[in-house]
């Protein structure tokens, strides 16, 4: 009898110290978006987000940024196309033609989780130093080359995660229908879909609201970049400079976080209806 | 098309040998299958049953630090080798009920089309509609389905989605079907109803299953196979070897003495 209760005991502690966890959890994030909706609601206007700053945009508020959200936009949707162009083959070559436990999927696997590690700021650092190699001023072309970087081993890590998933008698039966290996991925790719466009969609959410690897990679205007080669504001950095002027404007970088945050918001809701609408359809 | 049951197209496996990380699985394995006729492999767990059938149309190729020796002869082309262009064609001939039942990830519908679809069969609408139907009448699901052809295949039950499976492979014609422990995920009732379809389609097409449960093998087998540590021990009329085994290995194993 003394042993059951103990028993149940350990049963309620351990349950509640989850219950407590999770708990904590959602009070971060319940705090996080509060401040953030909170103070931006009041300081975000129309003109706020239709507007380029203003001649005295870094002693007053004048003007606007739209430049920091067109320039975030214009350098990681680019980088996202590219990136999954890159990071689909990737995981569907590791998990369909070289499945499980080929040495070449081994190091592969091992490097992009060496490359998932790496802190942002080093891969800006590592994209810098090229540029100046090859003699590339900080511009959106940079901005989109590091973003690249960033997202491919997000997007090739949980890709391969997700492939994973996959029974082996689905693969199984569409090769015994006599499926070529293409034909199978494609049978593959429904079923994994939902999955794939959920971890694309974290790569660019951590994409687009890296401040480090485009600090010296984008630069910082407050004109609209017009070529690849003009420099370009981003959210995260107008919300950075912000603070940290001699000078802060804590306001409109609520406002700009709270612009980010809607982004990354919509972003995710429109690939959701997308998914729900190919995975509905037949082939 | 329709003469499957005049067609005599052999099955042969010589010399089968198969490794699996320096572990014999097969060890000169040599079989002929008998068309129209329902073939049970039995033996005790991890004899290589599973493995044996998945060299039949070269499944086992998933497999890791897998190697094979030997030949699976469909009609005189051998699986083992075949070019993937080949290969195709092979598998086409040769379908595959698994054990745990897996819908392709689309209707029901499509995935009785789908095997049509990536061999160019029946390319009109009408014609792949009557083939849909056939195939889900001649497993028994037509009635059940007709309704919601086009539900995802995943929302049938289990019983229903292993009879899916089997009108998906059956769709594309095939000459013999591999059927691996196909009623062990299932409940007794439809573990029944696809028994009772084996025996019907033998008319039609050769089967070949593994299967755990004996008194299983000794209601519908018509040829028998005895595995044991991946060799061959005995093969002959189901009948005749379940009741007076030649060897006495396959009279301890059906004895019980060990399983």
């Amino acid at each position: 009898m003394k042993k059951l209760k103990s028993k149940y005991i350990e049963e309620y502690v351990m349950r509640g110290l989850m219950v407590l966890a999770t708990i904590l959890v959602l009070l971060f994030v319940a705090s996080i978006i509060w401040t953030i909706f909170s103070k931006g609601v009041k300081s975000l206007s129309w003109d706020l987000v239709t507007k380029l700053p203003g001649k005295d945009w870094n002693t007053a508020e004048d003007g606007g940024f739209l430049n920091a959200i067109l320039g975030s936009l214009m350098i990681v949707l680019p980088a996202a196309v590219i990136g999954a162009c890159v990071s689909i083959p990737v995981v569907f070559y590791m998990t369909m033609y070289k499945r499980r436990a080929s040495r070449l999927s081994y190091i592969a696997r091992l490097a992009y989780d060496i490359l998932f590690g790496i802190p942002s700021i080093v891969y800006g650092a590592f994209a810098f130093t090229i540029m100046v190699l090859v003699g590339m001023r900080a511009s959106v072309m940079g901005g989109i080359l590091v973003t690249t970087l960033l997202i491919i081993p997000i997007m090739i890590r949980s890709g391969d995660e997700i492939a994973k998933t996959v029974p082996d008698e689905m693969v199984e039966a569409a090769y015994s229908l006599g499926a070529t290996k293409w034909e199978t991925l494609k049978v593959v790719l429904r079923q994994i879909l939902p999955g794939m466009v959920t971890a694309f969609l974290l790569a660019v959410g951590k994409a687009i609201g890296d401040a480090a690897s485009v600090m010296f990679t984008a630069g910082f205007s407050d004109q609209l970049a017009t070529s690849l080669s003009d420099p370009s504001a981003t959210l995260p950095l107008a919300i950075f400079n912000w603070i940290t002027m001699p000078d802060p404007f804590p306001d409109r970088a609520y406002a700009a976080a709270l612009v980010l945050t809607i982004i990354v918001l919509l972003l995710s809701l429109t690939s959701r209806i997308i998914t729900r609408r190919i995975t509905k359809n037949n082939l | 098309m329709e003469d499957n049951n005049m067609k005599s197209v052999p099955l042969i496996v010589e010399n089968l040998n198969l490794s699996i990380e320096g572990n014999q699985i097969l060890k000169n394995v040599n079989l002929t299958f008998p068309n129209n006729k329902i073939t049970c492999i039995v033996g005790p767990s991890g004899c290589g049953k599973s493995t044996l059938l998945k060299t039949l149309n070269r499944l086992h190729e998933t497999t890791d630090y897998l190697e094979v020796d030997g030949r699976v002869l469909l009609d005189g082309k051998d699986i083992i080798t075949a070019r993937d262009t080949d290969l195709i064609e092979l598998r086409r001939r040769i379908g595959l009920v698994p054990q745990k039942p897996c819908p392709l990830p689309m209707s029901i519908y499509e995935n009785v089309a789908y095997g049509c679809r990536i061999h160019g069969l029946h390319r009109r609408k009408k014609e792949m509609s009557r083939t849909v139907e056939k195939y889900l009448t001649e497993v028994g699901l037509w009635d059940e389905v007709k309704d919601r052809l086009h539900a995802p295949a995943n929302r049938l039950s289990l019983g229903q989605q292993q009879r899916l499976c089997l009108a998906r492979s059956l769709a594309i014609e095939p000459d013999f079907i591999l059927a691996d422990e196909a009623t062990s995920a299932l409940d007794p009732v439809s573990s029944k109803t696809i028994e009772n379809l084996f025996v019907k389609l033998k008319e039609k097409y050769s089967i070949i299953m593994v299967t755990h449960t004996l008194p299983q093998a000794l209601r519908i087998a018509d040829y028998a196979v005895f595995l044991y540590i991946g060799e061959v021990i005995e093969t002959g009329d189901a009948k005749q070897m379940f009741n007076n085994p030649k060897e006495e290995l396959t009279r301890k194993y059906l004895q019980g003495v060990f399983s």
